[in-house]
């Protein structure tokens, strides 16, 4: 046997060193999926304006007893149906003057309002100050939004992951019962359990809730039985997890981004039924304002006095589309595979 | 596919005997007295009107009374409309509530797939752009905020149409329009969504890599394929329009089933809330139910074994 030289370790060298090394290199600091989702959310114009407007609006329902101006129930049956005046700016339409028999006409002057006096959004046929019943009014409805999507929350997501994870009978039982009550069209359970219960805001977010946790349970259930076959389920199951554990530890925040992106589209409907029933005058009770019941006002004396209904119909739509837009751009940067194709 | 008729009319049938029952049983729980001036009957004349109303048996025996007129068709007397059976009352208002609903589904769908379609074929350009914005603009504001927005405009401020009332076609233009723009929106949105993934799909590529004409692909190969998913939101549309349609015919005063529904709660009218919430589900399950056997017949892939759901 021949000895095979030994070739001495200096004469070896890497080839392209340089660039393998360029290669390798990890560029950008890995991110995680929620990061990721946040990234593309932000990069997303429409939703960024939306998540603004909404947190605005949020921000004034929430500090409405510091920012009203006034106090939303107060009546002043003398200054009532001022036009809407801002200070002692002279904009036309902000400026006070109402048409009246065909001139324009001090208002503020005509009622005898005291000097300085000016309601930025007029007032009602009560003489209550517009603008804090609309910000006391948002406020509401709002409540009555978030209450109603957290009942669904809590009885959509534990039905659909209980359906989805028992499976065989207890989810053919649970599945019927999803089917008829989804089968009853859910405004007249609404309308039903509204002249049933004494009308108020918790029977608003009852009447609501009751039949909005059906979509949520079903959406639920579908992912949780895709969830169930995967390995890390398995592994915690071989592990003698115990289901609660597993629930609240891998399933439900493998499905937050379903139930986010649900919420949001649960939060107009809820502010859409609201609005309805306080509208048909078996909602929010007298003399609270709603969007629903300031718009039912405005609708009765739309002819003379447009602005009263202008204001509350233009704040329920912003919310009504912001929240659109917002769920869309959230399913969007969940995942991004919906909207590439 | 016969089987699966009958199983779904079996179900339709067990449903509406639910909501029945729960509706005869929360009505029983309603405070208040269908009665207006009970202040001022004596406890005879109560009596009588009490029997009149077969109010005096027990729940039980009312429930079975209910029950079996049910059967037969018959739903009760109305407490406050000149006592007239509430099938008649029913039947008398059906037709405007139908006539403006049928004309805002036709015309939202119509112009729904129209507006998807535009959108989807010129994709992230601005008309798509603007497609979006409209529909997202159907989807968002209320059908009662639009209807009086119309109702001032184009009735009060410029004339067009006549403010309220029930009398010829005129008077029906624009409650429909406030009801279309739900439907609108949502065929839109929806129709965009499948026209993207059916242009992106390879019979289109071969349809055009053979020379058809763009329009020509766009007409017979994209429109088509992409309009029957479609038919599954008829159903979801129908309960918005009809949900919509009770404030609308309130606003523009119409004689329909929707505004007779406001004026019942108001007045604690028993029979007629009982009816007309059967009489409303009795619709919207058959409206479902068609769509679900229709949706099977146009695209044979779907497995009604599923419930005719993806």
């Amino acid at each position: 046997m021949d000895q095979i030289p030994q070739i001495p370790k200096e004469k070896f060298k890497l080839v392209h060193d340089e660039n393998n090394k360029e290669q390798e290199k990890i560029g950008t600091p890995s991110l995680t999926y929620m990061q990721d989702v946040r990234r593309r959310l932000f990069k997303n114009k429409v939703a960024v304006v939306c998540l603004t407007l909404l947190s605005i609006i949020v921000l004034i329902s929430i500090f409405a007893p510091v920012i009203a101006p006034h106090d939303p129930n107060a009546q002043q049956v003398t200054l009532s149906n001022l036009p809407p005046k801002l200070g002692n700016l002279n904009i036309p339409g902000m400026n006070g003057y109402q048409n009246m028999g065909g001139h324009m006409v001090d208002a503020y002057k005509q009622a005898g309002a005291p000097k300085g006096t000016s309601f930025i959004l007029g007032t009602d046929y009560l003489g209550r100050d517009l603008l804090s019943r609309i910000i006391y009014g948002t406020r509401l409805s709002l409540i009555v939004a978030v209450l109603a999507t957290l009942v669904d929350l809590l009885i959509g997501v534990p039905y659909g992951i209980v359906s989805g994870w028992k499976g065989g009978r207890t989810d053919t039982v649970m599945q019927r019962i999803v089917e008829i009550v989804s089968s009853i069209p859910n405004l007249i359970v609404v309308i039903l359990m509204m002249i049933v219960l004494k009308p108020g805001l918790t029977s608003i977010v009852i009447a609501i809730a009751i039949t909005g946790w059906v979509t949520m349970a079903r959406l639920i259930r579908a992912q949780t039985f895709q969830l169930k076959e995967q390995e890390y389920i398995l592994a915690a199951r071989t592990l003698g997890e115990p289901s609660m554990k597993i629930a609240t530890k891998h399933l439900i925040p493998n499905l937050s981004s379903t139930i986010i992106i649900q919420t949001m589209f649960t939060i107009p409907n809820a502010i859409f039924f609201e609005a309805f029933l306080s509208f048909i005058g078996i909602g929010i009770p007298a003399p609270n304002a709603s969007l629903g019941t300031l718009l039912s006002d405005g609708q009765k004396a739309f002819r003379f006095l447009p602005y009263q209904m202008w204001a509350p119909a233009i704040i329920l739509s912003i919310i009504m589309i912001a929240t659109n837009l917002l769920g869309d751009g959230l399913r969007d940067a969940f995942d991004p595979q919906s909207s590439e194709h | 596919m016969a089987k699966y008729i009958l199983k779904r009319i079996l179900y339709l049938f067990l449903t509406l005997f639910i909501i029945a029952s729960i509706t005869f049983f929360l009505m029983k729980l309603l405070p208040g007295t269908p009665f207006s001036n009970q202040n001022r009957m004596s406890a005879d004349q109560l009596k009588i009107v009490k029997a009149q109303y077969g109010l005096d048996q027990s729940v039980g025996v009312q429930y079975v009374r209910y029950m079996v007129g049910l059967l037969h068709g018959n739903l009760g007397t109305s407490f406050q409309f000149n006592n007239e059976p509430v099938t008649a009352l029913i039947g008398q208002r059906l037709a405007p509530s139908m006539q403006i609903g049928a004309q805002a589904m036709i015309l939202g769908t119509v112009l729904g797939i129209l507006l998807g379609a535009v959108a989807a074929i010129r994709k992230n350009t601005w008309v798509d752009t603007l497609a979006t914005f409209i529909s997202i603009l159907g989807l968002s504001i209320p059908s009662f905020v639009l209807a009086v927005l119309l109702q001032f405009y184009l009735a009060y401020k410029w004339k067009i149409y006549p403010v309220a009332l029930w009398d010829n076609f005129q008077s029906s233009v624009l409650p429909t329009l406030a009801l279309t723009a739900l439907p609108l929106g949502t065929v839109a949105r929806f129709m965009r969504t499948e026209m993207v993934d059916v242009m992106s799909s390879d019979y289109i590529e071969l349809a055009k890599s053979k020379g058809n004409p763009n329009w020509r692909v766009v007409a017979k190969h994209a429109l088509r394929n992409s309009l029957i998913p479609v038919v599954t939101i008829i159903g979801p549309m129908a309960v918005s329009v009809m949900t919509g349609s009770m404030v609308v015919e309130n606003i523009f005063s119409i004689p329909g089933i929707g505004e007779q529904f406001v004026k019942s709660i108001t007045t604690n009218d028993y029979p007629t809330i009982m009816g007309l919430t059967i009489f409303y589900s009795f619709l919207l399950i058959i409206v479902y139910l068609i769509v679900d056997i229709l949706y099977g017949l146009i695209d044979p892939r779907i497995r009604l074994g599923n419930g005719g759901k993806e």
